[in-house]
């Protein structure tokens, strides 16, 4: 069925009004059907991932294949680049060669130099000269404003992971904008929206608004020129799926040459291209294999894209994840399905090219999901172990129905919200400022003055109203730090591309978060339950926890304990809410470490829980490793009751199963893995990453990392090579809580 | 005791193989069988689960875990949601569950009132008695274990004769819907001879699905925590053999696995 609006409209739907959402409604076609006409790989593909596989196996073992470290990049810096110029359907790389990064010194010079000293790069005198004396960047401002207050707080990492030294990512450009309106509409808008300000009085607010929207006007222009380079016209709509296709990923690859951004995220492109790939097959201009062929293509570059960052980036963020997040699926509000067939040709390049972590393939999962759709995203879960899923019938209620996933858990209306991404605190630190009177336990510095606990054994309800003010004094310094941040970030390291292709007044949400979620709730729980003494040395700091007696631990669908985790969220978000933010950004946060969850564990000591010092926390909103020992489903039950309404951006959890434990057969796998799923979003939990592997697996990828190139873990919110992780970070997810029968 | 408490050795709330979806699996404690192949011996006691062979030698009775109907189907209904969605349900495992019917019949009754789809997981060492006709209302699926069909070799292997199972299949056929369950173990139930008398056999019962479970020594380590002589002198079945035989069981009409 092919939509006659197409026909009329010539693609260019609504004439002064930009509304991708309402076009996608009005044209889409649902599929209900099941993965039968899935096609796989042609040999052109084949052949093309080949040549990319080689590359990507030279890379791994040089850390960084190649680089240009003269040229800052930007949308126009490179001249184009290709991996086989005449067998490429969908092309664009972000310099002139695959997989040779550039540097992108905006965000910091330091970043920079580091990056390349740690790969025997040469660096650049002059760059150095501009970037060091006359250019200032992101880093620079961040470090004018700092207080001695944050300044100490980053050191002792009880604010870590802080973007003020990189790229803060987060901002979903609606790259389909170009397909459907073509560029030169785009930018006749954005001349349309600067010129409605023209009669404003000239306050703070106007004229930094004038001068984001004619940095974006050049960013648009900046945007067909590189189209041009590739002898790609993207002026006006584009005409078929291919174009299509192209014309999206062409705005991608603009952000991605503009900024270094943690979470590069795609958006919801499978849906939209897929009213373009049914237009097509109707009319007979392609087959459902060149269909294939084309998603295979695009595919194959995203999982190309590759910054230059530190190593130090590297044991926070392991693996060069770039969060090419794409968000399938899902539901429309008038109670159809938004799943195409685009949705499965999507997934089924994890079949084609092999499981990869990038793009960064997310379900947004509803009940009411066709059930062919649901039995093949979870027969994909089973062979792959590259899927995220996240619940769309929690969060279409708050975003509606044309929203993508930022990252790996943050939910953004599509060209209408961006988020100033702000990391996370570090609570189970703040406890033990609480006991310690702000002292920090490893370094034994004085970060913030409190009252220590002196009691010999601690008492619930005195930690809790101590722990409450410690909380009002991190918050405080922690918007505090993020507002600055990103106010520097505006002014040096400016969105230009992905700004560009969203309404030009958009929603800000200021992305918190927390990390030692486990942590403080079980420590909570065993102060409350158990006899905790603390044993502190002659400075009088608790360096170490005797515990009496058991206590109930998070993670085994214990209301005694899991009240507590709903209470620390509620606390937190509201002392977040307390304070004013840049740009009058919504606050929210989220409860997700990513990998660095072994990085804040290594830099905090023993807790009341029982943990020794430098144990990695458990990551995101997962109970803590091995203590969840109820099962499976009590697991998923203690994290679905953490309130997503007062964790907006998100509530992590990764799951890890074996697949004998999902059934007998690969069919009643299949289906008990639905049933799981189906039950875990029917509690309203938010997120699910789903591993269906085994422990050994795992440890002769270690053993072996020769042997496994593409092997494929969900960590926190994204999916790496496992063999690209540290050393810290694979035992950690060897160590995790792998679900098993009894 | 009262009807309303059981004695339980464990729970699973996210069983996958005993019985069709993802279901909440009890384990009852204490079984009339002795089998050889036994993976969990831990579960004949019927005065409770010794945890290690001193608690034996020091004549302590084991640790008793009572749990009463209440608090079972408090707990099944948290995990409702994850029932429903996958066509599972409560499976009854043990040990023998049986042994406890009058708990089982009250827990079953109860459950019926939510709608959730109930297993007994039962070697069928039972009486026929009123007890057993109730519990049949509330039950929605039999997994019958076959030690054996020959009296003798099923008294070698269990400790006891078969009639009692053989009445207790005839009591259930065509009343419930019946899950077969046989362990392949060499030298016992995987010749030529046996698996044709037992396909025979089964073809005069309406048998919804055969489940095949070859033989592991998983359970060779409970054994020797608990101080009990490993008595069976086998091997475990190549993959081979255990599909040579699913394959002759599908090829005479049962659904199997």
């Amino acid at each position: 069925m092919v939509s006659q609006v197409i026909k009329e409209t010539s693609y260019g739907y609504g004439e002064n009004d930009i509304n991708v959402s309402k076009f996608i409604k009005e044209n889409v076609t649902p599929y209900y059907g099941d993965d039968s006409f899935v096609c796989g790989p042609t040999e052109r593909t084949l052949k093309i991932w080949a040549k990319v596989s080689e590359l990507m196996k030279e890379e791994r073992l040089a850390g960084v294949l190649d680089a240009d470290t003269s040229t800052p990049s930007s949308i126009t810096s490179h001249k184009p680049g290709y991996i086989d110029k005449y067998n490429e359907i969908i092309v664009g790389l972000q310099t002139d060669a695959p997989l040779k990064r550039a540097i992108m010194p905006n965000g910091g010079y330091r970043m920079v130099e580091a990056s390349c000293k740690a790969y025997g790069l040469p660096v650049d005198e002059e760059l150095k000269t501009i970037y060091t004396k006359y250019r200032k960047t992101h880093n620079d401002g961040v470090f004018d404003v700092y207080t001695d207050e944050i300044r100490r707080c980053r050191h002792s990492a009880i604010l870590t992971g802080l973007p003020d030294a990189y790229g803060r990512g987060r901002i979903i450009g609606d790259y389909r904008r170009i397909a459907l309106y073509g560029m030169d509409r785009l930018i006749q808008e954005k001349i349309e929206d600067k010129a409605r300000l023209d009669d404003k009085v000239m306050n703070e607010e106007t004229i930094r608004a004038r001068e984001e929207l004619s940095e974006q006007i050049r960013a648009l222009k900046d945007i067909k020129t590189m189209a041009m380079s590739y002898d790609v016209d993207i002026s006006k709509p584009a005409q078929s799926f291919k174009e299509a296709v192209q014309f999206t990923y062409f705005g991608y690859l603009a952000a991605i040459k503009d900024q270094n951004g943690a979470a590069m995220s795609l958006g919801r492109v499978s849906s939209f291209l897929d009213i373009y790939s049914e237009r097509d097959l109707a009319a007979g201009k392609i087959t459902e294999v060149q269909a294939q062929e084309i998603m295979d293509d695009f595919v194959i570059k995203l999982r190309m894209v590759r910054f230059l960052r530190t190593p130090e980036y590297n044991e926070l963020f392991s693996g060069d994840p770039v969060w090419t997040t794409e968000s399938i699926g899902g539901m429309a509000l008038d109670g159809s399905t938004l799943v195409t067939k685009n949705s499965y040709r999507m997934l089924q390049t994890l079949i084609n090219l092999g499981p990869a972590p990038e793009p960064n393939m997310t379900v947004l999962w509803s009940n009411n999901l066709p059930r062919g759709f649901k039995e093949y995203c979870a027969k994909v879960s089973i062979q792959t172990s590259a899927v995220q899923y996240e619940n769309d019938d929690l969060m279409r209620d708050y975003f509606g129905d044309d929203y993508a996933i930022a990252c790996c858990v943050s939910p953004l209306i599509i060209g209408k919200e961006m988020q100033f991404f702000g990391a996370r605190a570090n609570l189970a630190k703040a406890l033990l400022y609480t006991i310690n009177g702000g002292v920090d336990e490893r370094t034994g510095d004085q970060v913030a003055e409190f009252e220590p606990i002196t009691d010999e054994i601690l008492d619930y309800d005195r930690v809790m109203e101590k722990f409450d003010k410690v909380m009002d004094w991190l918050a405080k310094t922690y918007v505090s730090a993020l507002n600055i941040i990103h106010y520097m970030h505006d002014k040096y390291n400016y969105e230009k591309a992905q700004l560009a292709l969203m309404d030009s007044n958009p929603v800000r949400k200021l992305g918190c978060g927390i990390a030692g979620f486990s942590v403080v709730v079980d420590s909570l729980s065993a102060i409350k339950y158990a006899k905790v003494r603390p044993i502190r040395d002659e400075d009088g700091i608790a360096k170490h926890f005797d515990i009496e007696g058991d206590y109930p631990k998070y993670g085994n669908n214990d209301d005694r304990v899991d009240s507590i985790g709903v209470d620390l969220v509620n606390r937190f978000m509201s002392k977040i809410e307390q304070y004013e933010t840049y740009r009058n950004a919504i606050p929210t946060q989220s409860i997700l470490t990513i990998t660095s969850n072994v990085v804040y564990g290594k830099k905090t000591g023993d807790t009341p829980d029982g943990r020794l010092a430098g144990v990695p926390f458990s990551p995101g909103a997962n109970p803590f490793n091995g203590r969840d020992d109820k099962g499976a489903l009590a697991s998923l039950c203690s994290v679905a009751k953490l309130p997503f309404k007062n964790a907006k951006d998100g509530i992590s959890n990764t799951f890890s199963i074996l697949p004998d434990t999902l059934g007998k057969t690969s069919s009643e796998k299949i289906y008990n893995l639905v049933g799981l799923m189906d039950g875990y979003f029917g509690n309203m939990a938010q997120h699910l990453n789903v591993n269906v592997l085994d422990r050994e697996t795992l440890e002769d990828a270690m053993a072996h990392p020769e042997h496994y190139p593409q092997l494929t873990i969900r960590v926190s919110g994204y999916a790496v090579n496992f063999v690209k992780l540290t050393r810290e970070q694979q035992l950690d997810v060897i160590s995790r809580t792998f679900h098993e029968k009894i | 005791m009262s009807n309303n408490f059981a004695t339980i050795h464990s729970i699973q709330t996210m069983g996958t193989l005993d019985g069709p979806g993802i279901r909440y699996v009890l384990f009852l404690q204490g079984c009339p069988f002795r089998c050889l192949f036994c993976h969990n011996p831990d579960t004949w006691n019927t005065i409770g689960n010794f945890s290690s062979t001193r608690d034996v030698e020091q004549n302590k009775v084991g640790f008793l875990n009572k749990k009463s109907v209440e608090s079972l189907v408090e707990d099944v209904l948290k995990y409702q949601l994850f029932y429903k969605a996958s066509n599972g349900g409560v499976t009854v495992s043990g040990g023998e569950p049986l042994l406890q019917i009058k708990f089982l019949k009250e827990f079953y009754k109860e459950l019926k009132q939510y709608h959730i789809h109930t297993a007994i997981d039962t070697c069928g060492y039972v009486d026929i008695t009123d007890d057993l006709k109730e519990l049949l209302e509330y039950t929605d699926l039999f997994l019958l274990d076959i030690k054996h069909l020959d009296a003798d070799k099923h008294k070698l292997l269990t400790g006891k004769p078969n009639d009692k199972v053989l009445n207790f299949l005839n009591f259930i056929n065509n009343k419930k819907p019946i899950w077969i369950r046989q362990v392949l173990t060499p030298n016992w139930t995987m010749d030529d001879e046996y698996i044709d008398s037992l396909i025979k056999f089964l073809k005069n019962y309406n048998i919804e699905k055969v489940e095949l479970l070859p033989y592991h020594e998983m359970g060779k380590e409970k054994y020797k925590k608990l101080g009990i002589p490993y008595r069976l002198k086998t091997r475990i079945p190549e993959k081979d053999e255990v599909n040579k035989i699913r394959e002759l069981f599908i090829k005479n009409g049962f659904d199997t696995v």
